[in-house]
């Protein structure tokens, strides 16, 4: 009986978490928000050579096949540093995708992800919650509509597309009649975007993929949860910095019990929600007819910690904010979490 | 991660399932203090001759001897929770006064109470909270003086649970009145038959449901032998919050099984023929608390991992009791609303649900966020202690 962390995931954090505040601190992070996209590149390939990206490809594919738990505690250190990083979309839905599809032609597009060449963006908001009439379908080998809300795709070598009768597909980021604007979110830290195709060419269909779908949606939303966890962890730490710090009233703030208390109520929810979604991501590998279920709730439970605006720390209140609706607002998640368990 | 108990561990869970299997029905069905003594000796006995009460408790002081391992205790509570089987006695006097007497008792104070106290043949309450001091309690009044070899104490005790049903009382007394507060305070056992102590009932809001009564106890020159000074005079303070430690250690919640209780609730009610289950709002409800017990119960495995390999779970371990006394009255504030009118039924009424289990169940969890530390003070020391954060300045005296 260990439920717990190994020396090993212990010190991928360690490492992460030093790597990070080194090489992209926050007025890093502020000079990206610039950017078209703010992942940057170099910082991609930099955690290629760590071994991050390829957490999850297999080991004949240039990755470390590692658990989700381990891919949970990386988000949890890019959530923890308001990282702009493609890792949620080509290092765990992407590359959870292509693993349960499983054929050569799906595990040879994990390579270049692994090797930090290439980003793989996502769109699969259309299986949970469709508007402005968005989606994509097949025709005669082409493929047309609008996704939105993808993930990752702008400046993306290729996307994966979740397709309209439980397919997946797969086009180049420069595909002739595929248009990638960025939609500007409150968060300048993560890049969503809409995709318009108009008789795009794909690269490769996988038919009969809902099971795939499925499993990158969990693996999405433990991951998602983690990146939430991260920024909360890391607010909570400001926030108590600050009022251990600020003094007013010829007293530090933090000796007010008005104050004092909020910071306990924030930690009494944050520590035992990082039992949860240790749980949940291990659920995925372990105990897969649980993992769904628990993906909905760490992913809700989550969003629903992320609280107040603190100081400065709007990159992180941001990042929560939108990450609360992506992938699934808690009150679909919780919705789903019911059906699963046919209660709705 | 691993989440297996390991084969030398299931095989300790057969023997306790075939221990339950064999002698549920040797247990008494009624609760301790309505049990007649023998019976509940009888019953207590069979358990600590199979080690499954008092397991670490050594022999010569009429325990099983084993050595201590978390995980048997872990499985134990597990099948009795299983069986729906009690161990007869979830009383103040085991799971807390044999503690603190094991760690600080004299050799003649332990053999004289622990074994009559595991057997339930001696009946203990806790003499601590008085009506001036509740949070603050080590500024409490209740005064023992000395006069020739005996105490004399005076004063008086409130909230003190099954006073009216005990045999003894510990209790903490002011015996150095002059020293600082925390330095003045000793640790005292006295019998419930002494002279010039006086019970009167504290009827609570959950009036006559659930097993837990109420009480003050008053002390009007009430006189004990100095052998019963637990540990050394001015020492209670210290001695008291080893006591207090076991109290929160018993405070686990069991949200997840309250859970599924609710969830056979929502799917038999109906309103305008309508499930709740069918409702999205209190689904949503539902779903919230879910998340939440699950939250608790994972969290609850990392500790024991902590305990386990002799880790400090540093402020995660702090949190437990504020945020599982908070998640049972919310799920029993659920039930209640999705009943609706008949959720206010009360006392036995005709129609009344489960015989008034929600109800008990909420005013009872409500008690626990007061109870053995209140959530305002629990906020305190997961701040000043967890987070250290500094203490509130003490007001210039005036």
């Amino acid at each position: 009986m260990d439920f717990g962390l190994s020396d090993d995931q212990r010190m991928l954090q360690e490492t992460l978490r030093s790597f990070l505040a080194e090489q992209v601190p926050i007025g890093r992070v502020r000079e990206l928000r610039n950017e078209t996209c703010p992942n940057d590149r170099a910082v991609w390939r930099q955690l290629a050579e760590l071994g991050v990206t390829g957490i999850l490809v297999p080991e004949a594919r240039g990755g470390s096949e590692l658990s989700l738990l381990d891919a949970a505690l990386v988000c949890q250190c890019l959530g923890y540093a308001a990282t702009p990083t493609p890792f949620l979309s080509s290092g765990v839905m992407a590359t959870v995708a292509l693993r349960e599809l499983g054929s050569d032609e799906a595990l040879a597009l994990l390579e270049p992800v692994a090797s930090g060449e290439q980003v793989l963006g996502v769109a699969v908001t259309e299986t949970f919650s469709v508007r402005e009439d968005a989606g994509v379908t097949l025709e005669s080998g082409a493929l047309s509509g609008k996704a939105m809300m993808a993930l990752d795709a702008v400046g993306a070598d290729r996307v994966l597309i979740a397709v309209t009768g439980d397919r997946l597909a797969v086009v180049r980021g420069d595909a002739p009649g595929l248009e990638v604007t960025r939609l500007t979110t409150t968060d300048a830290t993560r890049c969503t975007a809409e995709l318009v195709f108009d008789g795009v060419e794909p690269e490769a269909v996988f038919e009969h993929a809902s099971r795939a779908i499925t499993r990158m949606l969990d693996a999405g939303r433990i991951a998602l949860a983690a990146d939430v966890f991260g920024a909360c962890e890391s607010m909570i730490e400001q926030a108590v910095t600050y009022a251990g710090e600020r003094r007013q009233f010829d007293r530090v703030i933090g000796s007010f019990q008005a104050v004092k208390h909020m910071c306990a109520e924030m930690i009494a929810e944050l520590e035992p929600a990082r039992s949860l979604l240790w749980y949940a991501a291990h659920s995925f590998d372990a105990l897969p007819e649980e993992s769904a279920l628990m993906a909905c709730h760490s992913l809700a439970h989550n969003s629903e910690i992320g609280w107040t605006d603190e100081q400065n720390l709007h990159f992180w209140f941001k990042r929560i904010g939108v990450a609360r609706h992506l992938l699934g607002g808690p009150e679909l998640l919780r919705e789903r979490a019911a059906a699963l368990q046919g209660l709705a | 991660m691993d989440l297996e108990y390991g084969e030398r561990y299931e095989d300790f869970r057969h023997e306790v399932r075939d221990f339950l299997a064999k002698h549920k029905d040797a247990r008494p069905t009624a609760g301790p203090y309505e049990t007649k003594r023998e019976e509940l000796a009888r019953w207590l006995g069979l358990q600590i001759d199979h080690g499954y009460w008092a397991r670490t408790i050594p022999k010569e002081y009429g325990g099983y001897g084993a050595a201590p391992d978390l995980l048997e205790t872990v499985i134990m509570d597990e099948e009795f929770n299983r069986a729906g089987v009690t161990r007869g006695l979830n009383a103040q006097g085991p799971s807390m006064l044999v503690p603190t007497l094991l760690e600080h008792g004299t050799e003649e104070q332990k053999k004289r109470w622990v074994g009559p106290t595991l057997r339930g043949e001696v009946m203990w309450c806790q003499g601590y909270s008085e009506p001036g001091s509740g949070s603050d309690l080590a500024s409490l009044q209740t005064s023992a003086t000395i006069d020739g070899d005996e105490f004399v104490i005076n004063g008086q005790k409130i909230w003190t649970s099954s006073a009216d049903m005990s045999d003894m009382i510990f209790v903490l007394v002011r015996t150095e009145p002059d020293a600082k507060k925390h330095a003045g305070i000793s640790y005292i056992l006295a019998s419930m038959d002494t002279p010039g102590i006086e019970v009167q009932p504290l009827r609570t809001m959950s009036g006559d449901i659930g097993d837990n009564s109420f009480n003050q106890v008053f002390f009007k020159d009430v006189r004990v032998p100095l052998g019963n000074l637990v540990g050394r005079r001015g020492e209670g303070w210290k001695i008291a919050n080893t006591t207090l430690k076991h109290e929160r250690n018993t405070l686990n919640s069991n949200a997840e099984g309250t859970l599924m209780r609710l969830i056979r609730l929502m799917q038999r009610e109906t309103c305008n023929g309508v499930s709740p289950m069918a409702s999205p709002v209190y689904r949503d409800r539902l779903m919230r608390l879910q998340a939440r017990a699950l939250t608790m119960k994972h969290h609850g495995m990392r500790m024991l991992t902590c305990s386990l390999k002799g880790e400090s779970p540093g402020v995660a371990g702090l949190v437990t009791k504020l945020q599982n006394c908070q998640l049972n009255f919310d799920i029993a504030s659920l039930a209640i609303d999705v009943m609706g009118e008949l959720g206010a039924l009360y006392d036995h009424t005709k129609y009344e649900r489960e015989r008034g289990y929600w109800q008990a169940h909420s005013f009872f969890s409500l008690g626990l966020i007061i109870g053995g530390g209140t959530a305002q003070i629990q906020k305190n020391i997961i701040s000043e202690r967890g987070l250290g954060l500094p203490r509130e300045p003490k007001p210039a005296k005036a």
